[in-house]
């Protein structure tokens, strides 16, 4: 940048034509002239405007054409499941909302295949969202601390090693996850379980009620909650750590100029740009843990009740349900129903969830940008 | 903000000699070099005695006592001598360095453990024999009809899921804009979040209620395509968006139609990039169990039909040892062959991993 003087001419030309090489700067079909060949024959394009003509030859215009519409088809096919999940859903749940006797809300049991049908959701909108928290919980903080440790207190070398290591964190298959949580975390955590419930059972959520030997702690939403934690941080701590990557170099500069420690410049210049970053970052993480299904069916015990006591053993997620109940539905058209109903709340949520984290990334673009 | 910040650039003098150091003038009292050290050795020496004397149950807790004192000793200690700012700042960053360690350890915790558990399993008849007529009683048996079936479904997700995913890539790329482009940008973006039961269920509902068919491998892997364009697409999207568009630009400028710029200067300079995008995709839903319990279910014996009949698969191999499938209880023998039937999933998906980031590495563009 020493080069280039106020009076060169050519700096705000060479700026422009280094920016549009910037990648991310979205679409590169949008400077090209030809880009418009596709719509010469009068058409219209998949977003309905109509098409304007172009130079090119009708040959060269078949084959775009071709091309076009395979590359915009297959976005369309997206779309298409999309709503055919959202529809078929909707449809083969709809035997779970007339058959019940009880109320799909607020009813904790799940009997479906008792006459009548006898279940309701509120037990296992609990274990979701109360696993979710803990993950959240445990699981925010430290990966935002990965993230500042790879972007902020790592050498350059060693941050894309440390950061290849926490994204095969991410490869590891969720089932992996789960008999790890039962086989080592669950007898290992025993003594933590039951040192929560002696010392900090004070506090209502620690306590446990039932136990009074380490052996009789084990299956917990916490222990849920914990593994979750695991499974959630290497998508938090990446996306925190493309945010905070990008905090411009001036700020941080001038946090350090007025003499600012590492962490005053972490906390005046780093985080407050990557704030939006964190949040969504963390919903996309809460998305993950609301609907995994294998680790946590793994490391639950199903009971179909409210307990505020998490270190107490039952609980129930909407994914997990499903899993384990499948086998037991048979060919029950109302069981299977409630599955699915339980499927399209879980659908429901997490679409919620996503959309959030995504329209808080969109519109911090549109402010940096 | 109680110091005030040094007036003048510290003399050169100061930053030749350490020793020299907490007697300028310019710069405050500092801990001496080895005080993490030292207070990591306190902390955990009182976390120990504390076992002692209370007679604690395991290890671990004294251990993490053992850090969470180790950080109070330490920003006591630089308190006093450094001062409140300095203090945070050893606070903070203690807790930065400890939040990284608490990532490795599950990781190293994790694949160690497994590797414990599932290589005493590995040998030839392992990988050679399937489950069929192996009771939860007797040892033997392998992983032969999984690893067959869990090649071919994911293959077939494969094939399903990569040309919408890259076509899509390209649409997003070459010629997105407007209304359309953000819908199908938004949607992919959701999509990512969409739980695999979820996807599970929908094929469920739309194949195998809707049609009245029974379980079978083809339907597993219409379940792992929806769950692999998305992932598919984005990494597609940055590999495309890689390359230079002096590339294509030249490419108009010999009168190359758009498709064909597409096809012989784009997709070629990205090919190395896509192949790892596409890798990562398989990985991502190679270990993925949740569909396959709706859609697949399990045999012990070999099927290599995708479309007529139960399959094996690692993922549900590992279930059904674990008894959780038929709802009965796991033995020693049948624990230790979902632990081996796990390990060779996690070999797979690594094998990919490492994979695709060794193309990546070996044939990334060079830099301008």
């Amino acid at each position: 940048m020493a080069e280039m003087t106020e009076h060169d001419p050519t700096r705000n030309e060479r700026f422009e034509v280094s920016a549009m090489g910037v990648p991310g700067d979205l679409p590169i079909g949008n400077t090209e002239p030809d880009a418009d060949d596709a719509r010469s024959t009068g058409g219209r394009t998949p977003d309905g405007r109509k098409a304007e003509g172009g130079i090119s030859g009708s040959s060269v215009r078949l084959g775009d054409r071709i091309f076009k519409g395979l590359a915009a088809g297959s976005g369309a096919i997206l779309l298409v499941v999309m709503a055919a999940i959202a529809i078929f859903l909707i449809w083969k749940a709809i035997p779970a909302f007339t058959e019940n006797s009880g109320n799909i809300l607020t009813t904790q049991t799940w009997t479906p295949q008792a006459e009548p049908p006898f279940f309701g959701m509120a037990a296992v909108f609990f274990g979701t969202v109360m696993s979710s928290f803990i993950a959240l919980v445990i699981g925010v903080p430290i990966a935002i601390g990965i993230a500042l440790f790879i972007s902020n207190y790592a050498s350059r070398r060693a941050a894309t090693t440390l950061g290849a290591m926490v994204d095969l964190l991410a490869a590891v298959p969720s089932l992996v996850f789960g008999m790890w949580g039962l086989y080592f975390l669950i007898p290992n955590t025993q003594g933590f379980q039951q040192w929560l419930s002696v010392y900090f059972g004070w506090i209502p959520i620690f306590n446990n009620q039932t136990a009074t030997t380490a052996g009789q702690f084990g299956k917990s939403l916490l222990i849920a909650g914990i593994v979750l934690a695991i499974m959630i941080i290497p998508i938090v701590s990446a996306v925190c750590r493309e945010v905070f990557l990008q905090v411009p170099r001036e700020t941080t500069d001038a946090a350090w100029a007025l003499g600012a420690t590492k962490w005053e410049m972490i906390r005046t210049a780093v985080l407050p740009f990557g704030r939006a970053g964190i949040i969504s970052a963390a919903m996309l993480g809460l998305g993950r843990a609301l609907g995994e299904t294998i680790a946590v069916a793994l490391v639950l015990n199903s009971g179909f009740v409210i307990n505020w006591h998490i270190t107490e053993p039952g609980g129930d997620t909407f994914a997990s349900t499903i899993a384990l109940k499948f086998g037991e539905s048979g060919s029950n058209p109302v069981a299977i129903a409630a599955l699915i109903a339980a499927g399209l709340f879980l659908f429901v949520i997490t679409l919620v969830v996503n959309s959030i984290a995504r329209i808080v990334i969109a519109r911090r673009k549109d402010f940096t940008a | 903000m109680s110091r005030p910040a040094p007036s003048a650039p510290a003399p050169a003098t100061a930053g030749n000699s350490p020793a020299k150091r907490p007697t300028s003038g310019l710069v405050g009292a500092r801990l001496p070099k080895w005080a993490p050290y030292g207070a990591a050795v306190v902390g955990w020496g009182i976390a120990v005695g504390l076992k002692l004397l209370l007679g604690w149950t395991g290890w671990y807790t004294t251990f993490f006592t053992g850090a969470v004192l180790f950080i109070a000793v330490l920003t006591a200690w630089s308190f006093s001598v450094e001062g409140r700012r300095r203090a945070k700042d050893r606070f903070a960053s203690t807790l930065i360095y400890t939040s990284f360690v608490c990532a490795i350890v599950p990781l190293v915790l994790i694949l160690g453990y497994i590797a414990v558990k599932g290589l005493p399993l590995f040998s030839p008849d392992f990988f050679l024999k399937s489950m069929i007529g192996v009771t939860s009683r007797e040892e033997g048996g392998g992983i032969y009809a999984a690893l067959v079936g869990t090649l071919i479904i994911v293959g077939i997700a494969t094939v399903i899921a990569l040309p919408i995913g890259i076509f899509t890539a390209i649409y997003l790329v070459e010629y997105g804009r407007g209304k359309f482009a953000r819908t199908v940008t938004f949607f992919v973006d959701v999509m990512t979040g969409v739980p695999s039961i979820v996807a599970g269920l929908f094929v469920y509902t739309f194949l195998l209620l809707g049609f009245g068919m029974r379980p079978f491998g083809a339907a597993g892997a219409i379940a792992l395509a929806i769950l692999m364009v998305p992932v598919s697409v984005r990494a597609s999207e940055e590999m495309l968006k890689l390359v230079p568009r002096d590339l294509r630009e030249a490419s108009y400028a010999l009168g190359v139609p758009k498709w064909r710029t597409i096809l012989k200067v784009v997709l070629p300079t990205a090919m190395s990039g896509l192949i790892t995008a596409s890798l990562l995709a398989v990985a991502r839903v190679a270990g993925e169990t949740a569909p396959l319990i709706l859609l697949v279910g399990y045999t012990s014996r070999i099927n290599y039909n995708p479309f007529d009949g139960d399959m094996a698969t690692l993922p549900m191999m590992v279930w059904d040892q674990l008894g959780k499938r038929a709802g009965t209880t796991s033995s020693d023998l049948t624990e230790a062959r979902a632990w081996g039937a796990a390990l060779t999933l996690v070999l797979l998906v690594l094998i990919l991993n490492v994979g695709a980031r060794l193309i990546a590495k070996l044939f990334q563009p060079k830099a301008r």
